[in-house]
């Protein structure tokens, strides 16, 4: 039987403002695929619901996973304050993570926004592909680029004009003249609705990646959905469930 | 996993019976005998399917599922949660597949368990009440029915029939003379005089009233400056309600000779028990599920533990055991 355990914090540090690092502890570095997530528990119990992180990087070798996370509110905080050896509670790994199939020796994007960047770190590691991977930022914080480097060609944007192209990913694809067969990309929703609308116009599919606030995790409360196209299969009324039948969904089959 | 899940639970009863004095955790709701009074509450555990992942579902005393309507509803808009200080609000808005999906898919996946399954219904109007206590009259592994009069989320239906004694009388009567399995009647705290509620569903003949459903709370985005849930309102629950959820069972217990169902933020044994001595003859167990999965199960370990330290052989000692 699945169940939530507590795992134990390696490490973790700030890497920009607000944004964290992790690496945690777990069995669930065994089997945890790009673009699933966590359930993580603050201890608080003024703060019960799991807070949904994704996976940024595993380690199998050591039983290690990794994630970057901003604060954004009490749950988040609190997880800041961790240290080496203290305990997590987690459920995972949740979701379905990203198709790697469909992208595999082909031309693909790999695009992250914001505190979208991190799942595609470990998707960059396991995709087998031509990687083009691009990456927005608010400003100079360019987290994760170093990593990032290592396993495709990077094109940064920058809000601010601090690094690489000003403006959003979708400024930096243009400016670089870049083309793809497949998109795979995580970040906020007008970032997703502007990689839709550019995916349907070279009908290319475009694998993205949503958020919505979340209460069980598992698919039960019916509290993440998205409209989609299709009837979806646990409802029959065009609400697919992000936690279980997400958080990657071709954007074609999503109102976003 | 059922059957295995058969045998850990025969097991378990085996061990059990093995720390010595016999322990009998059964209680009977109009007629229905449950393996022990833990259940969990509509709309926080699906049909099931989803967390029996995380737990044996044969170690509960029911499975009550998530509202089922005579037709498929969409729900609310999102956001449709948001978390407060010791608890969350919902708004949901009754999201279900309907009565056609929930019979070919969801009974046959509870059939296979040793656990009673108790189908918890909505609808919009009178009619579309009635209409699934009909349809689900004609399936036997259904051993009752909740009926929905207080889901505060959405616009028609649903707590319109809850919230004045007359409406809630006319309701129940109706469904009671269509239904099969007995009835109980999931009260709203939403409410002036709770004990008025529980005395109308009773009057009409509900054979037992569950409560309380979701209190109506509001969230306010400062930074945003929105409304946290789409819906603007939505239903609280989590250990923060569970005071108002122990006074109000108290007081439906005391005004009612049928059944009361005890939940509102129960999260662990100590808190199901409260509920018991307050007059529950059940309890659910419902935002908690959320926080950690395998709530139910150790809530029914709790209370085992509880009825040995205290050597309370029968569980139903404890049902509005207060003393003097």
């Amino acid at each position: 039987m699945k169940q939530k355990h507590t795992a134990k914090v390696l490490s973790q540090r700030e890497i920009a403002p607000d944004i964290y690092d992790m690496w945690i502890e777990t069995p669930l570095a065994a089997d945890a695929r790009p673009g699933q997530f966590l359930g993580i528990y603050p201890k608080n119990q003024s703060t019960l619901l799991p807070r949904p992180i994704s996976i940024c990087e595993t380690d199998a070798g050591k039983g290690a996973l990794r994630i970057v996370y901003r604060i954004a509110g009490a749950g988040t905080r609190e997880f800041s304050g961790y240290g080496p050896g203290d305990g997590i509670s987690l459920l995972g790994n949740l979701g379905n993570g990203f198709p790697l199939e469909q992208g595999a020796g082909k031309r693909v994007f790999l695009m992250g926004g914001g505190i979208g960047v991190p799942p595609i770190l470990e998707l960059a590691k396991r995709l087998e592909a031509q990687k083009r991977i691009i990456v927005g930022y608010r400003d100079g914080n360019l987290f994760l680029k170093e990593d990032l480097e290592k396993y495709g060609t990077l094109y940064v944007a920058t809000e601010d004009g601090s690094a690489g192209t000003k403006g959003n990913v979708m400024d930096a694809i243009r400016e670089n003249g870049l083309e793809a067969d497949v998109i795979f990309a995580c970040g906020p929703m007008p970032m997703l609705r502007a990689i839709k609308a550019y995916a349907g116009q070279r009908d290319i599919p475009a694998y993205i990646s949503l958020e919505e606030h979340m209460a069980c995790g598992v698919g039960a409360c019916l509290g993440c959905v998205v409209k989609t196209k299709e009837i979806d299969h646990h409802s029959h009324v065009h609400n697919a469930r992000i936690c279980t039948d997400g958080p990657v969904f071709e954007a074609r089959e999503v109102e976003v | 996993m059922p059957i295995s899940g058969m045998f850990e639970s025969a097991r378990y009863a085996r061990k059990s019976a093995q720390r010595g004095r016999s322990m009998n955790t059964q209680v009977t709701l109009a007629g229905v005998t449950l393996k022990n009074p833990v259940m969990t509450a509509s709309g926080t555990f699906g049909s099931g399917m989803e967390y029996s992942e995380f737990v044996d579902l044969n170690r509960l005393g029911a499975v009550v599922t998530k509202g089922v309507a005579n037709v498929p509803w969409p729900g609310n808009p999102t956001p449709r949660v948001a978390e407060v200080y010791g608890g969350m609000l919902n708004a949901i808005g009754l999201q279900n597949p309907g009565i056609n999906v929930f019979l070919e898919r969801d009974i046959p996946f509870l059939k296979q368990y040793d656990t009673k399954v108790i189908v918890n219904v909505c609808g919009k109007t009178v009619e579309d009440y009635v209409e699934v206590v009909e349809r689900l009259g004609e399936e036997p592994a259904v051993a009752m029915l909740e009926i929905n009069v207080s889901c505060p989320n959405v616009k028609e239906g649903a707590i319109a029939f809850g919230q004045k004694a007359e409406a809630l009388f006319d309701i129940t009567k109706e469904v009671k003379r269509h239904a099969k399995q007995p009835v109980i009647m999931k009260l709203s705290p939403n409410v002036t005089d709770i004990a008025e509620m529980a005395k109308a569903a009773e009057a009409a003949g509900a054979d037992a009233i569950s409560l309380i459903n979701t209190i109506t709370g509001m969230k306010i985005d400062i930074h945003k400056r929105k409304f946290a849930l789409a819906n603007k309102t939505g239903g609280m629950s989590g250990p923060a309600i569970k005071p108002i959820a122990v006074r109000m069972v108290y007081q439906a217990a005391t005004a009612v000779r049928i059944p009361v169902i005890g939940m509102g933020g129960i999260a662990n044994a100590e808190d199901a028990i409260e509920f018991l001595l307050a007059g529950a003859t059940a309890v659910s167990i419902g935002a908690m599920n959320f926080v950690n999965p395998c709530t139910c199960v150790e809530v029914v370990e709790g209370i085992e533990r509880y009825m040995e330290q205290y050597h309370v052989e029968n569980v139903t000692e404890l049902i509005g055991g207060l003393r003097e």
